[in-house]
């Protein structure tokens, strides 16, 4: 019916799961990592945690070209404010430039964005900005097709003032429940954890993820399927 | 009196010999000719008070002020030409709305002071813009603390703990001098400046004069305001009392 060629000249979206959530002194970043044109999948190990500067990274989903666009802006405009200023950006006002770009241009932009990060003033903070160009500052927040599978996880998980440990266990375990069940999320879990220490970096292939009930054991061979346990029952 | 320029004073994008720029040094002097302007950083806040002098006494008391609210925490001190104040003032509240609807958060007083500065500046270097005739008194209290920044006709901004411009401005630093100013909060600092200004006024050059007293502290909330009518009256009795004393010696 339609040409084969259609997939490869479409264009390249992040169907994505992003998540972002505070804990007690920072917060924590977590994305899946397929990028896909259509049905293909164009990169299984992409980085959708950008840096904006030191102490924000953002999260990107929807059209991979318009959330890196405007994130190099913003990376930009940030650069200067920092230099103006003689200080590092707030999280805040970090949020408020790409809310910026993303209200003033709405008709040509498609991409919804976390942005996180942690400064001396406020601590570590978390900004949805979705499609529209809305800005809400929240505790926790999630984006991308995979998050409409978490809304229901994250109502009965969450709790404020977690531990680092705690938090970044509970990010990996929600990007790999919406990979299980979204089709346009899949790859690897990224995570990155910002702090008034640092900003520390985590990555978790594939195999290391924990198997939701039905799906099939990374294995290498066929053969292995003889001797392979059954999988596991879900456990919360 | 000053040495004169003989031709190098004819436009601001003229440099004299010995490296200055006349037209500059004439308009600082037009702010050393205005009413005095005192400011303070105590340890929880500004304070900031003008020697308004009364040039008719027909002029409603409370109107031409020479203080005015930048942004809700922060203000402007004004010295010199009054049309000129207005000017920069107008600048200044331009430029914190917009950072504010850029960035999402109130101005920091430094940003502000360097925009100010940058501005006035600015009109120190074509021959077809005059320098402006007034010195300008910045101070705010962000989420740095208290900060006080005093803006020159030339576009130099220094931050400061205390700073006095126009007519009184010697006297007026000796006493700032004085002061302990990290132990002393802005409800003693209201005192200090009116009592300051009331000494360094020349009863015999200018006959009358209204104090104009504005603070932005812990105690306002961080928001700039001027001074409550109670506290006003208390420092107003205060300085006289001081200046009474000082005369009976």
């Amino acid at each position: 019916m339609d040409s084969i060629y259609n997939d490869l000249n479409a264009p390249h979206s992040m169907g994505t799961t992003i998540i972002g959530v505070t804990y007690d002194g920072g917060v924590v970043l977590g994305a899946d990592s397929r990028t896909s044109t259509g049905m293909y999948v164009a990169n299984r190990a992409s980085d959708k945690i950008t840096q904006l500067t030191d102490n924000v990274y953002i999260c990107r989903s929807g059209s991979a070209a318009d959330s890196q666009v405007l994130s190099d802006y913003v990376r930009y405009y940030l650069h200067q404010h920092t230099i103006q200023l003689g200080q590092p950006a707030t999280v805040k006002v970090a949020a408020n430039l790409v809310r910026m770009v993303s209200y003033n241009n709405k008709n040509m932009l498609q991409t919804g964005l976390i942005v996180g990060g942690w400064d001396k003033y406020e601590g570590g903070k978390i900004y949805g900005i979705p499609l529209g160009g809305t800005l809400l500052e929240q505790p926790f927040t999630i984006g991308g097709s995979g998050s409409s599978y978490l809304y229901g996880f994250f109502d009965q998980v969450w709790k404020e003032g977690m531990t680092q440990d705690e938090a970044e266990k509970l990010v990996v375990k929600a990007v790999s429940l919406a990979i299980a069940r979204d089709g346009a999320s899949g790859g690897v879990v990224r995570t990155v954890t910002i702090n008034k220490d640092g900003v520390s970096r985590k990555f978790y292939p594939g195999n290391t993820l924990p198997l939701w009930h039905e799906e099939l054991e990374a294995k290498d061979s066929l053969l292995d399927s003889l001797s392979a346990t059954s999988p596991e029952p879900m456990v919360s | 009196m000053s040495s004169i320029g003989t031709g190098y004073d004819l436009s601001v994008t003229t440099f004299s010999p010995d490296g200055r720029v006349f037209q500059i040094e004439y308009a600082a002097k037009a702010v050393d000719n205005s009413g005095t302007v005192v400011a303070i950083k105590c340890k929880d806040g500004i304070v900031m008070g003008v020697e308004k002098l009364i040039a008719s006494k027909m002029l409603l008391p409370g109107s031409n002020r020479r203080i005015h609210s930048v942004h809700h925490n922060s203000g402007m001190a004004v010295a010199g030409l009054a049309a000129d104040g207005r000017q920069i003032v107008t600048r200044a509240k331009s430029e914190a709305t917009n950072y504010e609807r850029v960035y999402g958060e109130a101005i920091p007083v430094k940003e502000l002071a360097e925009r100010v500065a940058s501005y006035v500046h600015l009109c120190t270097l074509y021959w077809w813009l005059r320098p402006f005739g007034c010195g300008v008194i910045v101070g705010g209290y962000d989420r740095d603390g208290p900060q006080l920044y005093m803006i020159e006709p030339s576009g130099i901004s220094y931050r400061y703990f205390g700073a006095a411009i126009g007519k009184g401005r010697q006297g007026a630093k000796t006493e700032i001098e004085k002061l302990k100013l990290s132990e002393m909060t802005c409800r003693q600092g209201v005192i200090e400046v009116a009592r300051i200004i009331y000494g360094v006024h020349d009863e015999a050059k200018d006959k009358a004069f209204e104090l104009e007293l504005s603070w932005v502290c812990d105690e306002s909330n961080r928001q700039h305001e001027k001074v409550p009518e109670n506290l006003l009256e208390e420092a107003k009795v205060a300085a006289k009392a001081a200046l009474e004393e000082m005369d009976a010696d």
